[in-house]
């Protein structure tokens, strides 16, 4: 059996980061393993800019930002494998791939970092009776169509959910000819980036309608067109506000989901909330020596946090194998969101294994304008900061320091809340 | 007068108020860094954004291509430059920042790739 120090599942941003962080940190044997027949992950079908300004001091577009980091990972002489889908991990970090040259093999790692990104929500979206007619797509699956494939699936489009990828395919469509007419949202708010509100939806008229869903849909073999109706606050439709909007084509955007099937197979423990591992302060899961990053961890928004976080894990990845595991992990202290903060990551610190900062990042359940972000350790508020709005749509982030932590060697829980100004 | 906008020139997305007084920018506030602040008074006095699409590449591993303008162009100008690069089909191998349309539609900005294509 072939084996490596480290084996990083998936060669998105998040991957790449990882491997060129763990060579950088003097490991050299590493293999990332993709399934894709190219690397860069889900930016390569991101052809819109907006990406690495965090990072680069510039707006690149998204196959931009996948090249930097794939052009390190070539000077770096790390070896990867394309076209190689990974099957299974065993608790001991057995991983089991397969691609056509090799079939099915195993290979045995020290330390795993998990980088298998997300995969849209689509079932239970329209949870209507009917028809499912041609011309029903999930916005990513069309983004995929029209810009790498050239294919353009329909000239009058209306769509649902209005997450980042509905935002930027609003536009898209919108280039290529088509004729958006509406993009509806249960919630009473956008799920979505406001840049890209102003950038896909304001700047060429198309409406949003917030607190709206679709109730019915006509047409047999392909669509003919989508009735919306207004929701109350419970997300039930209200009858009398139905309106009809005929059209061809209905883009689904409601929504990522980490894609930890590998994870839950090796007994990784999640969190219900994110639909991730759970992490402690070195993004190391349950298991010892396997780490997590990007969005399989939590779904991020900005690729910049992506490779961030990633590149965090790739050291830890490489520290683990150079030390081992924690020496007689003493006292941790836990994390907890509350009062408006969803979930943070990580779930747990240690102390001593923390670096100098650490980043603890999280969402919040709705919008609050006005507010401040506040850090308790155990009862005493000693961070706290003022926010004009935070939502759900935008990962929040606190940084601690280790410096900060020391002095208070008694701390057990951390907390962190949303309060009113 | 007060104008409210979003700063789209990252996407963090922070909330500005720009003061003008007739024509003139007499402040910006609500920006977390200093682009915000050239966003806000470029976005009532001369918008502009970046354009990005796909064009067609022949003999290649894909058959399209990621573009983008080079730099930003005036806002009233993106139906223009994305009409122009309708039809366009270049061959292979294409490289990231290879012009694809110079001076598009008369805006003085080029058209660049966004992807390699061997
Ligand atoms: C449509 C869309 C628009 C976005 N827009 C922006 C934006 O404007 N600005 C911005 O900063 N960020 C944006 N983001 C966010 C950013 O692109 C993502 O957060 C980032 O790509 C996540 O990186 P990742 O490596 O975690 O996941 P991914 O990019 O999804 O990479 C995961 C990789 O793992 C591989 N993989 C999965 N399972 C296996 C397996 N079993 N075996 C082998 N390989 C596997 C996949 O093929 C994939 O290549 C956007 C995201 C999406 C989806
Ligand atoms: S002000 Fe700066 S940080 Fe805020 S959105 Fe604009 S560019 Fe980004």
């Amino acid at each position: 059996m072939k084996a490596y120090d480290i084996v990083i599942i998936g060669g998105g941003p998040a991957g790449l980061a990882a491997a060129a962080a763990a060579k950088r940190s003097g490991i050299d044997s590493i293999l990332i393993l993709e399934r894709d027949r190219e690397l860069g992950g889900i930016l390569n079908q991101c052809i819109h800019n907006g990406f690495g300004l965090h990072t680069f001091k510039e707006e690149l577009t998204g196959p931009e930002y996948a090249s930097r980091f794939i052009d390190q990972v070539e000077e770096l002489g790390i070896e990867y494998k394309l076209n190689t889908m990974v099957m299974d991990i065993s608790p001991n970090k057995v991983v089991t791939a397969m691609n056509r040259e090799e079939g099915l093999y195993e290979i045995q790692a020290k330390a795993i970092v998990l980088a298998m990104g997300c995969r849209e929500r689509s079932r239970g979206a329209l949870n209507i009776p009917g028809y499912r007619p041609a011309g029903i797509y999930s916005a990513g699956t069309a983004q995929r169509l029209v810009n790498m494939e050239g294919f353009m699936p329909g000239r009058t489009c209306v769509i649902l959910g209005s997450g980042d990828i509905g935002l930027i395919m609003a536009r898209r469509m919108t280039f290529e000819g088509a004729k958006v007419k509406v993009v509806a949202e249960l919630m009473p708010y956008s799920g979505g980036l406001k840049r890209n509100i102003v950038q896909c939806l304001d700047d060429y008229g198309i409406p949003l309608k917030l607190s709206h869903t679709v109730v019915d849909i006509k047409g047999k073999e392909r669509l003919e067109g989508i009735t919306l109706a207004q929701v109350d606050n419970k997300g039930k439709p209200i009858p009398g506000t139905e309106e009809f909007y005929e059209c061809d084509t209905l883009l689904l955007s409601v929504g990522l989901i980490p894609e930890n099937e590998l994870s839950n197979g090796m007994g990784v423990a999640m969190n219900p909330i994110t639909s991730g591992p759970i992490v402690n302060e070195s993004l190391e899961t349950n298991i010892e020596g396997v780490f997590a990053c990007g969005n399989v961890l939590h779904v991020h928004d900005l690729v910049d946090f992506v490779s961030e976080e990633a590149a965090a894990a790739g050291r830890n990845a490489a520290a683990y194998v150079k030390d081992g595991a924690a020496a007689n992990v003493k006292e941790v202290i836990t994390l907890k969101g509350v009062d408006g903060v969803r979930y943070t990551v990580p779930s747990t610190i240690n102390v001593d294994r923390m670096a100098d900062q650490l980043i603890v990042r999280f969402r919040v359940g709705g919008v609050y304008k006005n507010c401040y972000v506040s850090t308790y350790f155990d009862d005493e508020r000693v961070l706290r900061r003022k926010r004009p709005v935070v939502a759900p749509g935008e990962m929040e982030e606190v940084k601690l320091s280790k410096e900060q932590l020391l002095k208070y060697p008694d701390l057990k829980t951390i907390t962190i809340k949303i309060e009113e100004a | 007068m007060e104008i409210k906008l979003t700063c789209i020139a990252c996407p963090m997305g922070c909330p500005l108020s720009v003061e003008m007084d007739g024509d003139k920018v007499v402040s910006v506030t609500g920006n977390t860094c200093p682009r915000g602040k050239v966003y806000g008074e470029k976005e009532v006095t001369n918008p502009t954004r970046i354009v990005t699409s796909t064009v067609k590449v022949s003999g290649g591993e894909s058959v399209m291509v990621s573009v983008k303008t080079k730099n930003d162009i005036p806002k009233g100008k993106i139906f223009d430059v994305v009409k122009a690069l309708k039809d366009v089909e270049i061959p292979a191998p294409v490289k990231i920042g290879d012009i694809v349309i110079a001076d598009v539609a008369g805006t003085g900005v080029d058209i660049v790739a966004t992807k390699n294509v061997d």
